[in-house]
């Protein structure tokens, strides 16, 4: 079924301020389509495990938060885009336990885990852009 | 700097954490509660973290390190209060918390931690208490 | 539409809704068990007042346009109304097209002598009323996937009941198929119940489960976990032999939770582990 977009709005995230920020309005726009509480939190970890990678490894970047109807749900769509140095493997860097950083290497893998819909871009030198969408009752 | 107030109840510290934490404050955290134990030598740490409504890998990360840094320093943790979305969130993130102990609320986690010290005390040995669930 | 045809029609308003209504009478299929003459007549006439007022010149078949929307809007109403009610897509689609008919009759009886202008209008009308069928159906699907959303919302909730068997202890039977949708809402439930109340165990009760695949398995062993770290322990009973034999076979790894065959054993358990003790009281015969 077709995805519409109902409303579109763009954040930067370039501090420790600005992603307190984001997750409040991510949370603001979940609620508002009535999304359920596990839902949130599986919505919100899925961001807050994204915009980390954004500032450790690009030094911040954008994020577009998206509300989304497809028929008779709705839902909300993430995009967090950055400039960084972008990711040589994605296979390996969807693989659980896979880490360049000092982390235990579940964020991207566990991300996708965590939402409906996953997708990730990314060019070498050029940056990375990472598209997740969770529906309110999915 | 922002700190989490750590609290100390004859052998062990309580902390409660009231806001959502953020990477820094997590860390600090850790920190502060390694140097609190040692300082005091505590027996328990007991952290209730009812009042958060997210925790992502890296936070799971720094509450699994505590516990193991507490455990190098002969103290046991009890993680109390987990939100039911919270715990099912961690559980789709790959992040069991292993080795972590954890009960409903601080009440529980308090006996918890009671018994878990007096069997160290009494008989190594010993059958683990029933109360005494470990993460998986 | 001419602006004759277009005066016409609204000038003889009353006769289509005459004709409509007479059409839709004579229907075998009228549903007078669902709605009252009285009613259906209201909702026809609702129906001709704002179709009629909008027969206006460039937006005719255009239902895209604004002036459209009262049209569509009162359709979609009656529509969906129907859907709930219980009419069958026929019938509901005999309303639009009883409409036409009636409409094109009109037409038929007022242009005489000009063949070439009745075409073109009855065509004209034609493509109005088919997009104007569409949409009817459309709405009308809309309702009736409405309808079973919520039934299948209400089928869950009743599945699922969480049931407080001892002071600490909760137990939440499973009947029928576990699937992902499905096992959300059981983990859900069971771990707000289990905040709400207290409790430091909770039974899961598979008995009326028919099978366990890997995919059952792994959402039993979720759930498990989750409760795990919440500070609570979960017991899975009921498991029959089949079950049994289906998960070794299947090579699913189970030895982290805590099984048991019945509810009553892991209940018995539960009691051992809360240090409780069920005791036969004895019977002193009276002298």
């Amino acid at each position: 079924m077709m995805t519409l977009s109902l409303s579109k709005d763009t954040i930067q995230v370039l501090k420790e301020q600005d992603v307190v920020f984001l997750k409040n309005r991510i949370k603001e726009t979940a609620v508002k389509i009535k999304m359920g509480l596990v839902n949130q939190t599986r919505l919100l970890t899925a961001a807050s495990e994204l915009v980390r990678n954004m500032m450790r490894y690009a030094d911040g970047g954008v994020c577009i938060i998206e509300v989304v109807s497809s028929g008779r749900v709705n839902g909300v769509r993430l995009t967090f885009s950055d400039r960084g140095p972008g990711i040589p493997d994605i296979q390996a860097a969807m693989r659980d336990g896979f880490s360049t950083g000092k982390s235990l290497g579940l964020g991207l893998p566990g991300t996708k885990r965590l939402v409906n819909e996953f997708d990730i871009k990314s060019k070498v030198g050029q940056g990375t852009v990472v598209t997740i969408l969770k529906w309110a009752n999915g | 700097m922002d700190k989490i107030p750590i609290l100390r109840m004859g052998a062990f510290l309580l902390v409660t954490i009231q806001v959502d934490l953020y990477d820094r404050l997590a860390l600090n955290l850790e920190a502060d509660l390694v140097q609190m134990v040692n300082k005091t030598s505590a027996k328990g740490v007991l952290i209730d973290i009812s009042a958060v409504s997210i925790v992502d890998s890296f936070m799971g990360r720094i509450i699994g390190n505590i516990a193991s840094m507490s455990k190098i320093l002969d103290a046991e943790t009890v993680v109390v209060g987990m939100q039911p979305a919270v715990a099912i969130t961690l559980i789709e993130l790959g992040l069991p918390l292993k080795g972590v102990h954890t009960a409903l609320d601080m009440e529980k986690g308090m006996k918890l931690l009671k018994s878990m010290i007096d069997e160290t005390e009494e008989d190594a040995d010993e059958d683990q208490t029933h109360d005494d669930f470990i993460a998986e | 539409m001419s602006q004759k045809a277009n005066q016409l029609l609204k000038n003889k308003k009353k006769n289509i809704l005459e004709l409509w209504m007479k059409n839709q009478l004579a229907d075998e299929g009228l549903r007078e068990d669902l709605i009252s003459n009285d009613e259906l007549r209201s909702q026809s006439e609702e129906l001709i007042n704002a179709l009629v007022t909008n027969l206006s010149g460039e937006n005719f078949t255009n239902l895209d346009a604004d002036e459209w929307s009262p049209v569509i809007e009162i359709l979609g109403g009656i529509a969906i109304t129907r859907a709930r009610q219980g009419f069958s897509p026929r019938e509901t689609g005999n309303f639009v097209f009883s409409l036409k008919e009636a409409i094109l009759e009109v037409l038929q009886q007022e242009i005489t002598g000009d063949q070439s202008n009745l075409y073109t209008e009855s065509q004209k009308i034609n493509r109005l009323m088919d997009s104007l069928s569409v949409v009817t159906f459309e709405t009308f699907i809309k309702g009736r996937e409405e309808v079973i959303l919520r039934q299948t919302d209400e089928i869950t909730e009743i599945s699922t009941p969480v049931i407080r068997v001892w002071d600490g202890i909760l137990a939440l039977p499973i009947i029928g198929t576990l699937d992902s949708a499905r096992t959300q809402i059981v983990m859900e439930n069971l771990l707000q119940e289990i905040v709400e109340t207290g409790s430091s165990i909770a039974i899961l009760d598979i008995s009326g489960v028919p099978a366990v695949d890997s995919l059952v398995a792994q959402h039993l062993i979720k759930t498990v976990s989750a409760t795990r770290l919440m500070g609570a322990e979960c017991i899975i009973s009921g498991i029959r032999p089949e079950i049994a034999q289906t998960v070794v076979h299947l090579g699913i790894d189970l030895s982290n939770i805590i099984t048991k065959a019945s509810l009553a054993s892991a209940l018995a358990y539960s009691f051992r582990v809360m240090r409780l003790e069920v005791k036969k009281i004895s019977t002193v015969s009276k002298p």
